[in-house]
């Protein structure tokens, strides 16, 4: 499939990076302002599938092959998993937040009344966030590379 | 909630009803799916107003974005015209 024309080429190559940081931003920010993983992750698919929609999908499958997508896809899975059993080791209760309060990472306790909003807080909240947003990521982008690409074969037109 | 708030919501339901209209009318499929991303983001709009914004960010970027994407390379893989 060819790409796009020059107007389309160079708003993606302007827009792609702004969006992108937007998404990271809302899932590193998930447990603060509104967003998570699956919305912060949704903006990310959107930026893949504008570089996908402007320069063709086997431009894009030569750079990221579908295997590596769908293992990571796994790996976002097993991890939010292994997070949950994980409180339930240590705190005995499933999906228990055994960070929260401990001074490691992500463990400062929040100041009570209206002050700044502490990254640092928040247990096992963002660790959750990243796993459901590499998750969301890498599912909706195979999503719409498949489908891009096996729209682009011509065998299916005969 | 003020009457400002109000008149907003109408205008914008409105909006989206105009767009889902249009959307159907068009025989251009490229234009009826960039008719379908407008509509979704002023449902995003809406969902803002309504004290949303979780719903609101969901809906903008798979509604606007995602959805339109999937139509666009559907459309790159057939026909842009509509026929009879």
């Amino acid at each position: 499939m060819s790409s796009m024309s020059k107007i389309v080429r160079t708003m993606t190559n302007i827009l792609f990076p702004l969006t992108m940081i937007f998404g990271l931003y809302v899932i590193a920010h998930g447990h603060l302002t509104p967003g998570g993983g699956f919305q912060g992750g949704a903006i990310v698919a959107s930026a893949c599938a504008l570089l996908v929609v402007t320069y063709g999908s086997r431009w894009v499958l030569g750079r990221i092959k579908e295997k590596r997508l769908s293992t990571f896809e796994s790996i976002g899975a097993v991890s939010f998993i292994t997070l949950a059993f994980l409180g339930l080791v240590f705190s005995m209760v499933f999906f228990g937040n055994f960070l929260a309060g401990s001074n490691l990472l992500f463990g400062t306790t929040p100041v009570t009344g209206s002050t700044l909003a502490d990254f640092n807080t928040g247990g096992v909240l963002p660790l959750m966030n990243f796993a459901v947003g590499i998750k969301v990521v890498t599912g909706l982008f195979a999503i719409v590379l498949i489908m891009a690409y096996a729209s682009s074969t011509k065998e299916w037109n005969s | 909630m003020g009457i400002e708030i109000l008149i907003a919501n109408a205008l914008i339901l409105l909006l989206t009803v105009i767009g889902c209209i249009v959307a159907v009318i068009l025989r251009d499929l490229l234009a009826a799916a960039i008719a379908l991303g407008a509509m979704s983001l002023l449902l995003s709009l809406e969902f803002y107003i309504l004290q949303a914004p979780d719903v609101a960010i969901a809906q903008a970027g798979v509604g606007a974005c995602l959805t339109t994407a999937i139509i666009v390379l559907t459309i790159k893989g057939t026909k842009r015209m509509e026929e009879e």
